[in-house]
């Protein structure tokens, strides 16, 4: 078990410097430092004079990947590779393009993004499960068949409707909750609710209906029929017996569901005004700030991988048969 | 003669219809598939959804013909001067919809609206007044609004619902006459239409037909006089614009999907076949793809093609080119950042299809590696190929409304749906609230997205027996239990 993870740990590692080297030839070669420092001064007539002392102020003037002018380990430490890419691995960030340390500007924002990610993804969970059974609960009637109509109306509209619609029926109509804002205490449960909501609704849909063609299949299997011949109720069938079972696949769609969960707090932090990582990231595309851009993408990279992992390892709890070499 | 253009995502949007109009040659006579597709033809909801779908593809290729129309000539210009053509590139669609184009007013007025939304400084009678200006074109044809507009829309409502109403019944009739048999009676034909006895569920496309061409006659009689979705800030048609925001859906849900085929295709069939390391290599490859947060992948992608259309504005003509070219590159990235899905699935399926008995027989009889795999394997995951694509599309209209409110979408002088939404954003927290233009782009991309989704899942259903896909059956009374489906071999990373 302890080896496997090691190993899994030794795999996502390559896979981040992977995602590292893809990035750096994303950001430095493809697109030069050059036209990130016109796009990023903007306006037709740049001087070069201006590019280069954007440049020198960011520390991009430097070589790419071999620095001759430097001495010993300078040769290979004052390149931009090292300084903005492998550093990345120690969680050295640097400072962004506008000048501010990003480590700092993440350590402030990854605790509103837990707060409002968490919650979201377990509450979904819960509340997908609990509709998907009880579509299964109620097949062949009339209450599957307008349920799953209503999944599949649900899964038709975009999660920017949610958020629209959802802010303004309930904080301008019904003033239940602040349209957007963040604070600390009790105040955090009234400005996250709305969000939590709208992320579970935005949800709903497309997964609910692919739990329940995980519990259908699950359904017409021997021990099911073993259970109900047993005398077991209906409930106790699905909630003790298929629900366990249908778990296995359940576990790898939420890691497919991870990057969504990135995808989605960014889009809701923005609207909601949560100072998290998301509105960060956004906010960071929007002025066109390399810098935060490259290191969100290594901070949502380290995400997706340890929930990959994660989902490795809960494959083991979840079914005891297997067994991990 | 008007100049034609072919734009980027014309002539990619062609090429598509035309390799659909291939496939459906092709499929018309193999056996297996006419067989298949069969059961997608005798789907009720299926083909209702296709004949919503129709008309949207329909709507996208006449927006998709572009032409720079001929200017007249100079005065005082030589007979033989070479012809001017506008600098604006029109569509086929533009051109049939002149009328509420060109009707511009000056910002937001409600649907139907005779009057604009805000108050404005108005000369009545030499003395300026605060009031409700007269729109330019919404009604413009009224003398007195408030007494005459309801009797207005109510005749010409009238007269488009009737226009509506004998295309119907044109409609009904022409499709009773062709499929009804020789020696049979018209009569007899609508009767099996009706009592759906037909093979192909006619009467549930007829109906669908006819509820789209009662809407449509209903809505141009109005069109001719009023915004009938109102205007946006700038004073233009939401109706027109949402029209023109189908082809922009209709490009990134087909483009992006076909962009992402041969990647998909080459890697996933490459990994399952060869194994070993060719799959770690590839394997390594759409992981380290996918574990990017796909949206800071395409705007990074969506940076590089800014500043490339920045450094290269010789290369195009005009403002709709660049924006075009940017939709279509748009569509290239969300191919080449998409594509690790479906090489997944199309993996595990060579994996399975290489062992099988026909493929070894290939083998054996010295086949080389490359004709196995075009011959034996490539044709037998063309069905995952193909319900992938189906169901890849809706995902793909609804995503690009999220990128392009995070700024990495279309051009922002593309009509979209993204960008509606996004317009709208700021008018729902207006007072008094601008409710239409989220209202036309929700409806719309909903009846989009929708029809898609019913006629996917009975792709899904005919070509994956053992689909996830859901099924909406009305229940029966005596119906037995749902088939059951053996569980897929979970794919456990067990090594």
């Amino acid at each position: 078990m302890i080896n496997y993870i090691i190993r899994r740990i030794g795999y996502g590692l390559l896979i981040l410097i992977g995602v590292n080297l893809f990035t750096f030839l994303l950001f430095f070669t493809v697109n030069t430092p050059d036209d990130m420092a016109r796009m990023n001064i903007g306006g037709k007539r740049v001087t070069q004079d201006q590019i280069e002392k954007w440049k020198v102020e960011r520390g991009y003037d430097k070589p790419l990947f071999w620095n001759s002018k430097a001495e010993g380990l300078g040769k290979l430490k004052n390149t931009i590779f090292v300084e903005r890419s492998v550093q990345l691995f120690a969680f050295d960030f640097g400072a962004s393009d506008s000048g501010r340390d990003i480590g700092y500007e993440l350590k402030r924002r990854v605790g509103p993004s837990i707060a409002l990610a968490i919650p979201t993804f377990i509450l979904g969970i819960f509340v997908v499960i609990v509709f998907s059974l009880l579509l299964v609960f109620f097949r062949n009637t009339y209450v599957e068949f307008w349920g799953v109509t209503l999944a599949v109306f649900l899964l038709s509209i975009s999660s920017l409707f949610y958020i629209i619609v959802g802010q303004f029926f309930f904080s301008k109509l019904l003033k239940l909750v602040p349209i957007s804002g963040f604070a600390g205490g009790a105040d955090l449960f009234i400005f996250l609710a709305l969000p939590i909501l709208i992320g579970i609704a935005s949800r709903l849909g497309g997964e609910a209906l692919f739990y329940r063609t995980m519990f259908l299949e699950e359904i017409g299997k021997d021990y099911v029929r073993t259970a109900r011949s047993k005398g077991l109720s209906e409930t106790v069938v699905l909630f003790r017996h298929v629900l366990r079972n249908a778990m296995l696949p359940i576990l790898t769609s939420t890691v497919a569901v991870l990057p969504l969960l990135f995808l989605g707090a960014l889009i809701m932090e923005s609207f909601f005004g949560i100072p998290g990582l998301g509105s960060y990231t956004i906010d960071a595309i929007n002025s066109q700030d390399f810098a935060v851009v490259r290191s969100m993408v290594f901070v949502g990279s380290v995400l997706y991988i340890v929930g990959l992992i994660l989902t490795d390892i809960s494959y083991t709890v979840a079914d005891p048969r297997i067994r991990l070499a | 003669m008007p100049k034609i253009v072919f734009l980027a995502t014309d002539i990619a949007l062609y090429g598509l219809i035309v390799a659909i109009a291939f496939y459906v040659w092709h499929a018309l006579r193999t056996p297996t598939l006419r067989q298949t597709w069969r059961s997608v033809l005798h789907d009720r909801v299926a083909m209702a959804a296709a004949v919503v779908l129709i008309v949207f593809l329909v709507i996208a290729v006449l927006d998709s013909l572009h032409f720079r129309p001929l200017l007249p000539p100079a005065p005082g210009a030589a007979a033989d001067a070479a012809p001017a053509y506008s600098t604006r590139t029109l569509s086929v669609l533009d051109w049939m919809l002149e009328t509420p184009r060109e009707a511009r007013e000056k910002s937001y007025s409600i649907p139907l609206g005779t009057h604009g939304y805000a108050k404005e400084s108005i000369v009545v009678d030499g003395k300026t007044i605060r009031d409700y200006p007269r729109l330019q074109f919404g009604g413009a044809h009224l003398k007195d609004t408030e007494a005459e507009w309801a009797g207005d829309v109510a005749r010409r409502s009238a007269v488009g619902l009737l226009g509506g109403a004998v295309a119907v019944v044109v409609l009904w009739l022409a499709v009773a006459a062709l499929r009804k048999r020789p020696r049979t009676s018209l009569a007899s034909s609508l009767e099996a239409i009706w009592r759906q006895t037909t093979e192909v569920p006619w009467r549930s496309m007829l109906i669908t037909a006819s509820v789209l061409l009662l809407f449509a006659g209903w809505v141009a009689a109005l069109w001719s006089a009023y915004h009938v979705l109102g205007t946006d800030q700038t004073g233009n048609d939401v109706l027109f614009q949402a029209l023109k925001s189908i082809r922009t859906a209709v490009v990134i849900g087909s483009l992006a999907t076909l962009a992402t085929l041969p990647f998909a295709i080459v890697f996933g069939i490459l990994a399952g076949y060869y194994k070993g390391r060719v799959d770690d290599a590839i394997q390594y490859l759409y992981t380290v793809l996918s574990s990017i947060p796909s949206v800071l992948l395409i705007a990074a992608f969506v940076l590089m093609i800014q500043v490339f259309v920045d450094k290269n504005p010789q290369m195009f003509e005009t403002a709709l080119q660049r924006a075009d070219i940017r939709l279509f590159l748009l569509s290239a990235i969300l191919g080449l950042t998409g594509w690790a899905a479906l090489a997944r699935l199309l993996r595990a399926e060579t994996l399975k299809l290489s062992e099988l008995d026909y493929v070894q027989a290939a083998r054996a009889f010295g086949v080389s590696n490359a004709n196995i795999m075009r011959r034996h394997i490539l044709p037998n995951v063309t069905h995952v190929v193909l319900i992938v694509a189906v169901l890849d599309f809706s995902g793909l209209v609804l995503y690009e409304a999220v990128l392009s409110y995070v700024g990495v979408g279309v051009d922002p002088t593309t009509n979209s749906f993204g960008t509606m939404i996004n317009s709208a954003r700021t008018e729902m927290s207006r007072d008094p609230i601008v409710w239409w233009t989220l209202t036309a782009a929700f409806a719309f991309m909903v009846a989009l997205v929708l029809s898609m989704q019913f006629f996917a899942s009975a792709v899904n259903e005919a070509f994956d027996p053992r689909a996830r896909a859901f099924r909406i059956r009305r229940p029966k009374p005596s119906s037995a239990q749902p088939a059951v489906q053996p569980a897929p071999a979970p794919a456990i990373a067990s090594d």
